[in-house]
């Protein structure tokens, strides 16, 4: 459950970013995790939620993208999203592939508006 | 309203403190791996057994991450090298902050191989980069062949997975065949080490992996055991 922790390093990013926007207060914070990130979204949420009630923050939302797990075959280049732990290639069967996308844990936007 | 781009990680903070860190282990030529693994699966038995099993003149250390007591660090302790409790109170993993505070009075010139044994669990430790050269995974025969498939964040970033008490075999139904496929899954070509902490099979090719590892990322200098 480090989901708080990182709740918190969203928010304080949040924080850095208004003080560049005098004027201005967040309203949206966008953050990217990847399906083997070992981030939980449900987790995040709640305890995003948790850590802005009854704070200025409280009506800031986060919105949270889930990105699945792309890996790539090295050998017919084949690139394919991997359902049910199967990291094969769907087309030439090499089982050694390479992890394109799916680890992300990354704040993509925040969105201010005037206050 | 007005958008703004961010596009960085969330643990930015942790992830300039890894940086700093793997800046100063390379300086130093200090060779770290990272071990994570869910409660009981044997961490710090392989620990010992590997700090028993080095010359009496290795320079190697140990930092121990734990919510609670100092156990692990006397036990580790007793082998004769430095070794290190950080006491989380709480927290559920290590970061990077924490490696640095303990370091601070360790002068990483007298270390060659320093081994951070992080807190029990299997999802949070994954998401934090210690400034290490690898993070190994540890699996034990009396947990389910198929935890990779459950905590894919961390057997997709550790290099080496060590299946631990290999002893215990004969009396579980763990498949260990099923076990490597699953391993293999979540990490294509990831290296798979079998070891009994209590026998001591296997422990020779963990030693060895580390002597390959290590010279792969610092200057030769240890002797192999």
């Amino acid at each position: 459950m480090h989901e708080l922790g990182i709740a918190q390093a969203i928010l304080d990013r949040v924080a850095t970013e208004v003080k560049h926007h005098p004027g201005t207060r967040p309203v949206e914070v966008g953050v990217l995790i990847g399906e083997v990130s070992g981030v939980d979204r449900e987790a995040l949420a709640f305890g995003f939620d948790a850590i802005v009630k009854d704070t200025e923050w409280e009506r800031l939302r986060l919105s949270i993208e889930v990105r699945s797990r792309l890996h790539r075959c090295p050998y017919c280049t084949r690139e394919f999203s991997v359902t049910h732990s199967n990291t094969a290639c769907p087309d030439c069967g090499n089982s050694l592939t390479v992890m394109l996308n799916g680890d992300e844990l990354d704040i993509t936007y925040i969105e201010v508006e005037d206050a | 309203m007005t958008r703004v781009a961010v596009q960085e990680k969330v643990l930015n903070e942790n992830q300039r403190l890894a940086a700093e860190l793997r800046r100063q282990f390379a300086e130093h030529d200090v060779f770290v791996l990272n071990f994570i693994s869910s409660p009981g699966s044997g961490k710090t038995s392989l620990l010992e057994r590997t700090l028993e099993a080095l010359p009496r003149d290795a320079r190697v250390a140990v930092l121990t991450g734990d919510i609670q007591t100092d156990n692990d660090a006397r036990r580790l302790a007793r082998a004769g090298f430095p070794a290190k409790q950080i006491s989380t109170g709480g927290t559920c993993h290590l970061d990077a902050r924490m490696i640095a505070r303990a370091l601070e009075d360790w002068p990483l010139a007298d270390i060659d191989v320093l081994f951070i044994e992080n807190v029990g669990n299997l999802v949070c430790p994954s998401s934090y980069d210690l400034g290490e050269h690898a993070k190994v995974v540890v699996l034990s025969v009396t947990e389910g062949e198929d935890k990779p498939l459950k905590y894919p964040s961390i057997f997709s970033k550790a290099e080496l997975c060590i299946i631990n008490k290999t002893d215990l075999l004969p009396y579980v139904s763990f498949d260990l065949q099923l076990a490597r496929e699953n391993v293999g899954k979540m990490h294509p070509g990831i290296d798979v080490v079998e070891v009994s902490c209590r026998t001591g099979e296997g422990l020779q090719n963990w030693l060895q992996w580390i002597e390959r590892r290590r010279q792969a990322a610092c200057e030769p200098a240890m002797v192999t055991p």
